[in-house]
């Protein structure tokens, strides 16, 4: 091969490789997104059906009821609550009361299923989610610092 | 008085850095020898003014002064000493002290080694990395002062985060910003290379090995906090693609492609600009990883908004590293050439590839990373990215950097051939995959992912193994054994078989975990046990105890197999007194081959509790590889010819010098 050959083929295989590498990435990215969705906004059906997706809000006092290893609690936005049901270890800083996201999906019974439950290392702190979904109904915004996630669950 | 010595000590380091930033510089385009040579000295008294105010606030932790603000949020008297040490580095002004700090020990380092470099060269890197130190001083002390007072005086602090207090989390934060600084080192050299327009093997000889030291302590500084992950927050994960790890990561991709594409600049002189890119790219990373993670913006893009001053600073001191650099190339780069030419199939493309796909994973997190934070800043809407994105992306373009890893190597450089390699590489290729499928039927099950990570895994494994044998195997002509060959090989490249070796190392540990991996949750009582991979754990007891500054309820489980006890482990639920925060302590007994992994996760009714009880097959492996790659960069990085390059090259200029006196 001539040398212009040869650096038009390594330029049109690196072309090809950053192209493939594009389409691979766009298309997991847009098929692994995460939307955010408040509790009014899921009580008024906007939130998909069957598509994994962000709720955030407030643990209600009391809502809290374990069976086994499985858990239920109700998140609300103080206008909206939504049951929540989710199995497995909830984080250390899961309180009655406390900010809390939630990942997962609805049911067709209207329960949210949690695959994710995250909350962070901070009592003062407000996930930004939940903090958004109080916002959106009208409360005024807590207190939020900046320190280590926690997740728990898979 | 402590911290205002210390506050003093910042305003004439910022006096300082200022001077070493611009006179050197001013000096080195000028030719005005009197100014380059202030480069020195200024870099070392900068260090004694940062390290004396580093040591006015590790001095105002270890006396408990919570008249000072930042001491008085990350502290308190009941804090072991230790963690109020680490204090130091546990918010966001100390962190940035921290960063600054490692900056003038690499700047010290540099002054110290660069005898054999001619002056206006020296002055130039000092000179940019005094640059941005100022730029760092400037920050903190407008925006973010760690020695900022309080009144009143409160009676006691607020204690270090409990998360915080760990023996990982005291070497972490060092680690990791001795790699991200350590990228400044080759910024520096690539910024002064473009302004003085002289940029030839030199610069790649010398920048290597630096950026290899960089590389390894961001290796060992990203492995502890996978540690930390896996251990603290209790459930035994060890990678999240979060925000805060994509931050480390990204740097740590640019450097590894940075340090290969230098490997062909310096032994062939091709990729030049384009390893001056990388450098600059690594750093700004490093740079951007810095304030992602201590600006606040992961956990909120408003927390710009509580504080404008911080957040337009940041902004605009990104803009002015990254921009002028990127403009300073763009102007600079087509002066630098594209090097030597290399054939189609060489080990020169071999790494170009490696290159490409490291850039390109790189880019793959960065759009994962900040795209939800500007949806959100442009007021969009909040979404986040799911792990399952990265895990997508980053396989695909894994598998062909690792079969790289195997057949570059032993490609020539300039001009190779694909039949011949496959020839010498057939038994490499027949042993993997038989010992990948073994492997796997061995585990019981055999599924598609893990033996693709077997692949790679023995893949690595067996070309490296060729490729030592092709060297050392006896052969007509040339005398000694094969000990004495092993002996003769050179350093460098063992660095780099040891390296790979922990590629190959922590790709099975991987594929080990991903697939044969046991978790459950069991809710257990005294007296109760479950079995989990053949193990029986029995939940012996419970009891309370009193640590320093904690209250905790420690279990008892005892481990036994086939009748037989392994080990007893104490996970336990932790309340810090001062913030009155639960922590879970797991209990892990870590093995070559699997961890025993226990966390009390919530007490429920009639005294029992949720445990967590894991068996995590070669979980040791993934770190015992991360630690193989920063040994081999350190053995790469100690060879022998940077060494006696130098000190030959500084015999010449004593020599030249005395010549001309």
């Amino acid at each position: 091969m001539k040398p212009r050959q040869k650096r038009l083929a390594i330029i049109g295989g690196i072309v090809a490789a950053v192209g493939v590498a594009t389409a691979l990435v766009l298309n997991a990215f847009q098929s692994n997104l995460v939307f955010f969705y408040s509790p009014s906004q899921v009580a008024s059906k906007e939130a998909p059906v069957g598509r994994t997706f962000r709720l955030g809000g407030l643990v209600e006092a009391g809502s809290l009821k374990r069976d086994g290893v499985t858990v239920s609690f109700l998140v609300t936005d103080t206008v909206k609550t939504i049951p929540v049901r989710y199995q497995g270890i909830l984080p250390d800083l899961f309180k009655e009361g406390k900010g809390v996201v939630a990942q997962g999906q609805v049911g067709p019974d209207g329960v949210f299923v949690a695959r994710e439950v995250l909350a962070k290392h901070d009592e003062n702190y407000m996930p930004p989610e939940a903090g958004e979904a109080l916002k959106r109904a009208g409360q005024p915004p807590m207190k939020t610092s900046g320190t280590i996630m926690k997740e728990a669950g898979k | 008085m402590i911290p205002e010595l210390g506050q003093l000590s910042l305003l004439l380091a910022l006096a300082v850095a200022a001077i070493l930033g611009t006179l050197p510089i001013i000096g080195a385009a000028q030719g005005k020898p009197q100014w380059t040579s202030l480069a020195r000295p200024a870099a070392q008294t900068l260090f004694l003014l940062v390290g004396f105010a580093f040591v006015c606030l590790a001095a105002s932790f270890v006396r408990n002064d919570f008249s000072v603000l930042y001491v008085a949020t990350n502290s308190n008297s009941a804090l072991p000493l230790q963690y109020r040490i680490a204090g130091v580095w546990g918010g966001h002004e100390g962190s940035l002290l921290l960063w600054l700090m490692m900056l003038c020990v690499w700047m010290l380092a540099v002054s110290q080694f660069s005898k054999h470099l001619p002056a206006p060269v020296v002055a130039r890197i000092l000179g940019v990395m005094g640059l941005i130190g100022a730029g760092f001083l400037l920050f903190m002390l407008t925006t973010s002062n760690p020695f900022e007072r309080l009144f009143p005086v409160p009676m006691d602090g607020n204690d270090l985060n409990p998360l915080l207090q760990d023996p990982g989390m005291v070497v972490h934060p060092p680690m990791l910003y001795m790699g991200y600084v350590g990228f400044s080192v080759a910024f520096s050299f690539a910024v002064a290379a473009l302004l003085g327009g002289n940029l030839d093997a030199t610069w790649a000889r010398w920048t290597r090995p630096w950026t290899t030291a960089a590389w390894c302590f961001l290796t060992v500084g990203i492995m502890l906090g996978s540690i930390w992950a896996y251990y603290v927050l209790g459930w035994g994960g060890w990678w999240f693609w979060d925000p805060v790890e994509n931050a480390s990561f990204m740097p740590w991709l640019a450097g590894t492609a940075l340090i290969h594409s230098l490997a062909v600049t310096e032994k062939r002189g091709a990729f030049k600009s384009w390893t001056v890119l990388l450098a600059i790219v690594a750093f700004s990373l490093s740079l951007l990883g810095t304030f992602l993670v201590r600006s606040g913006v992961l956990s909120s893009v408003h927390a710009f908004a509580t504080d404008p001053g911080r957040g337009l600073f940041i902004l605009g001191f990104l803009v002015v590293v990254i921009g002028g650099s990127l403009v300073l190339y763009a102007w600079r780069a087509p002066s630098i050439g594209l090097g030597s030419r290399f054939g189609l199939v060489s080990r020169e493309t071999m790494l170009l590839m490696n290159n490409v796909l490291f850039v390109v994973a790189m880019l793959s997190v960065l759009l994962g990373t900040l795209y939800p934070l500007a949806l959100d800043a442009m007021g969009m809407g909040k979404i986040s990215v799911g792990p399952p994105y990265f895990a997508t992306v980053f396989v695909p373009l894994m598998v062909p950097v690792i079969f790289l890893v195997g057949i570059g190597p032993l490609a020539r450089w300039k001009q190779a051939e694909l039949p011949e390699l496959a020839k010498r590489l057939r038994w490499a290729a027949g042993i993997t995959v038989v010992a990948a499928l073994l492997t796997g039927w061995l585990m019981g099950h055999v599924t598609a992912g893990a033996t693709m990570g077997f692949l790679m895994a023995f893949w690595v494994l067996t070309s490296i193994a060729t490729d030592i044998w092709e060297r050392v195997r006896p052969s007509g002509g040339v005398h000694g054994g094969i000990l004495a060959r092993v002996r003769l090989l050179p350093r460098a490249m063992v660095g780099m078989f040891v390296a790979h070796l922990g590629v190959a190392a922590f790709a099975f540990g991987v594929s080990m975990v991903n697939t044969y991996e046991v978790e459950r949750d069991v809710k257990m009582a005294v007296g109760d046990s479950t079995e989990v991979s053949g193990y029986t754990f029995f939940f012996a007891g419970l009891k309370n105890v009193d640590g320093p500054n904690y209250d905790a309820v420690r279990g008892l489980v005892e481990v036994s197999r086939n009748g037989r006890k392994v080990e007893e482990l104490h996970p336990e639920k932790r309340i810090y007194r001062v913030q009155r925060n639960p922590m879970t302590e797991a209990a892990i007994d870590p093995g070559f081959t699997r961890d025993l992994y226990v966390s009390l996760g919530e007490p429920v009714e009639g005294g029992a509790w949720i445990v967590r009880v894991y068996v995590k097959p070669f979980v040791d492996w993934i770190w015992g590889g991360c630690l193989l790659m920063a040994l081999g960069g350190a053995l790469a990085a100690s060879d022998r010819r940077y060494r006696v390059k130098q000190k030959q090259e500084s015999a010449s200029t004593i020599a030249s010098s005395g010549a001309q006196a």
